[in-house]
């Protein structure tokens, strides 16, 4: 199973070097992983998405614990959640194709934020699966170039993750 | 007033009661030394390799239970000490490691001894630090000994650039401290020891099954009152001995793979199984598929992340041993039952049937030494109060098997990482330790001579460490497996070129005496032992060809052990079958 792990650590030189460490160790995978400061300067915010069964899960979720950085943590699959990452994709588009590809990006809400007489820049927010079917639609055939920045989620309702 | 990084790092251990420091001297840390100088509170001791400083730090912890703490250079300094930090970090020893690095400003530029400390150690420790601002210098001295010491204990190491040394600041030591990232124990759920006190007592067919997380939380007499209160079998891991008397009849001894019959088959035949302060590592569990099949698990732990991780158990528990053994005494005596005296007996029965195999047994008419007779004299001339630190192979697994250990941090060994060299070191720490006490490092001739350059130290400071040689002429343990699982063909297992070991210990300062007949034995120890201000070195020519029995190979369960071929042996393997 797919699941997004938030942590919030200490905003320390190595701190991200330690979990990166730890899932290498102990052979967990990591699917993606972002991090950035928050509001408060001393702590990271860190989303993490890995894949496996419950008890990796559960072994990966007190592993992360453990580190002495880590300040909170949460598995955000565990309830109802958001989940967002950002799509940059660059297409090499040519007369009659331009003119499909631009209602593309608009059928999936994105937005061309470059151009030049032979490309497109688009950028695309949402699940990782909308940009998945993104990604697919346009079609390996043009596609130049693909950056995502990794899944960052935060959970619904009143629950949230603060020191 | 202000003072320099050094004075304030030497002000820092002598305010948290530090008395000694293993160290080596370079470079980097040359301002600390010069500060160490100027003050007598705290003690240096002068290793001869900073793995033996590493190890004989860990040597201390173990046999006090207060952090051991190192000091070694940067670059060599660090790596050197590595192993000896992989060592405590494997059995959770706290050791406080301060290693110098190069100047703030050359950092990354690989500068003259320059390594990536904090990034070489990370996998190893519990946390480490890298101090750039002489103003955060004494607070994390003050952090790396909360952590190294709280919750589950390890290794921390502390990073201290040259410069910070020679900076200046004011001195402050914070008396107490909190982190709001660490939280070393949890309360422990009360309703969890309840159930599990209900199923102890429900039990047909009990085993506790105590580790070294016992000894660590100074929990022995509360697991032993607590045993002897229910009158249930217990064994404990390599880690464990001592947590439980071994002279006491409800003693089963070690488990695991080379553990004894009874204790192995008791853990296999159980119905509740109590495992306090364990890991379930796999040498304890052996084929987990075959693993106590009728068991309902009750098990305690500190870490969280040790439940679950091998084994799943029934009524899991979080907390420090010592505190839930408290807990579960209440818990038993509250509920004002006693445990099923009639299926209790009927237990006992089987297990003292398994004990009659006597799987311990060898031939005391050999005309060789036996090295399980070198220990069992060792016991008996020291009446089980030595301290025994021991290396890694057959020799480690003899003096665990052989050796009753009655009390807590007595045997001092590398379990976890079983690490070749860490007797003798450790050794040194433990006599420091302990002046006067008997200590024994009872090793092996491949194992002495990884850490050998720490008879020059045992010199300097007239440590009269007995060190036990059971010299084999072969790494043991690899010329075992490789009898029993390549055919015979002992790849380079056999030692050759083997020193003179008497005059060895002799050219250090030492006493040294050779012993090659099972009727010098007695005699040569009570010699030894006799000498009380020497190290001595025994040289005992032990047999060849003897192995380590019984012996859970790989892929087999607790049920599944080989023993010695030793009379006696065949017929009861083949009941089993
Ligand atoms: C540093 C290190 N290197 C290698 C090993 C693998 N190893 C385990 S036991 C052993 C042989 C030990 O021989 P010896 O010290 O003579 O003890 P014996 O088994 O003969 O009692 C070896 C090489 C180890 N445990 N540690």
């Amino acid at each position: 199973m797919r699941h997004i792990i938030s942590i919030l650590l200490e905003n320390e030189a190595g701190a991200l070097s330690r979990v990166a460490g730890l899932f290498s160790a102990r052979g967990y995978n990591i699917e993606s992983l972002t991090v950035a400061p928050t509001d408060d300067a001393t702590l990271s915010r860190m989303t993490l998405v890995t894949r496996g069964s419950e008890d990796v899960i559960e072994q990966i979720m007190k592993q992360l614990n453990k580190l002495i950085d880590v300040v909170q943590i949460v598995d955000l699959t565990e309830g109802a959640h958001i989940e967002r990452e950002m799509l940059l994709v660059k297409v090499c588009v040519n007369g009659k194709e331009r003119e499909e590809v631009a209602r593309l990006a608009g059928i999936f809400r994105g937005r061309i934020i470059d151009v030049t007489e032979t490309t497109y820049t688009i950028e695309l927010t949402g699940a990782a699966d909308k940009l998945d079917a993104f990604v697919k639609t346009l079609g390996s055939s043009i596609i130049r170039e693909v950056v995502r920045s990794g899944a960052i989620g935060i959970a619904r309702g009143e629950r949230s993750l603060h020191p | 007033m202000e003072l320099t990084g050094a004075e304030i790092f030497v002000r820092a251990l002598k305010d948290e009661g530090v008395e000694y420091v293993f160290g080596y001297p370079g470079g980097a840390v040359l301002h600390i030394y010069d500060a160490l100088y100027k003050q007598e509170a705290v003690k240096h001791i002068l290793v001869r390799h900073e793995q033996g400083a590493a190890h004989a730090a860990d040597g201390y912890a173990r046999s006090t239970g207060r952090p051991g703490v190192v000091l070694v250079t940067s670059g060599p300094g660090a790596t050197n000490a590595l192993t000896g930090i992989a060592t405590a970090y494997m059995d959770s020893i706290p050791l406080v490691v301060f290693t110098g690095q190069v100047m703030t400003y050359l950092i990354g530029d690989d500068a003259f001894q320059e390594v990536d400390a904090v990034g070489i150690t990370r996998p190893c420790v519990k946390h480490n630090f890298l101090v750039k601002d002489v103003r955060d210098l004494a607070m994390t001295v003050k952090k790396a000994f909360h952590i190294a010491s709280t919750g589950r204990p390890g290794p921390v190491v502390v990073d201290i650039p040259k410069d910070v040394t020679a900076q200046r600041a004011e001195y402050l030591y914070p008396k107490k401290i909190s982190m709001r990232s660490y939280t070393p124990v949890c309360a422990v759920d009360d309703e969890q020891v309840g159930r599990a006190a209900k199923r102890l007592l429900e039990a047909k067919r009990p085993v506790v099954y105590a580790g070294g997380g016992v000894i660590l939380s100074n929990a022995s007499k509360a697991l032993t009152e607590l045993i002897r209160g229910l009158g249930y079998p217990c064994t404990n891991t390599l880690m464990g001995l001592g947590a439980f008397p071994a002279t006491d009849p409800l003693f089963l001894g070690m488990l695991g793979m080379h553990g004894t019959y009874e204790a192995n088959l008791a853990m296999h035949e159980c119905d509740v199984m109590l495992a306090i302060g364990a890991r379930f590592d796999d040498r304890v569990t052996g084929d987990l598929d075959k693993f106590a099949p009728n068991a309902c698990i009750i098990h305690v732990d500190v870490d969280p992340a040790s439940i679950s991780k091998n084994v799943t158990p029934e009524i899991p528990i979080v907390g420090d041993a010592a505190e839930v053994l408290k807990r579960l005494a209440k818990a038993l005596k509250s509920l004002n039952q006693r445990p099923d005296e009639a299926a209790l007996k009927a237990w006992w029965r089987r297990i003292n049937e398994w004990r009659a195999v006597d799987c311990l047994r060898y031939d005391r008419g050999s005309g060789v030494i036996k090295p399980q007779f070198v220990v069992e004299k060792l016991y008996e001339l020291t009446k089980g109060e030595a301290f025994v630190t021991s290396d890694v192979g057959q020799h480690q697994m003899w003096a665990a098997q052989f050796y009753k250990f009655d009390a807590p941090r007595r045997w001092i060994n590398s379990g976890g990482l079983g690490t070749m060299g860490f007797g003798l070191p450790a050794a040194m720490g433990v006599q420091i330790a302990h002046p006067g006490k008997p200590v024994a490092c009872v090793t092996g001739e491949a194992s002495i001579q990884m850490c050998i350059q720490e008879l020059s130290t045992c010199k300097q400071y007239d440590l009269p460490i007995k060190v036990l040689n059971l010299n084999n002429r072969y790494m043991g343990m690899v010329r075992q497996w490789q009898e029993f699982i390549y055919q015979g063909r002992y790849s380079h297992s056999y030692m050759d070129a083997l020193p003179d070991f008497v005059k060895l210990a002799e050219s250090y300062g030492h006493v040294g005496i050779l012993v090659d007949k099972p009727g010098d034995v007695e005699g040569a120890l009570r010699e030894a032992f006799a000498m009380k201000d020497r190290l001595v070195f025994m040289d005992f020519i032990t047999d060849q060809t003897e192995n380590v029995y019984p012996m859970i190979e790989a892929g087999k369960g607790h049920h599944e052990m080989r023993l010695s071929p030793e009379k006696g042996a065949a017929s009861v393997e083949r009941e089993l079958a």
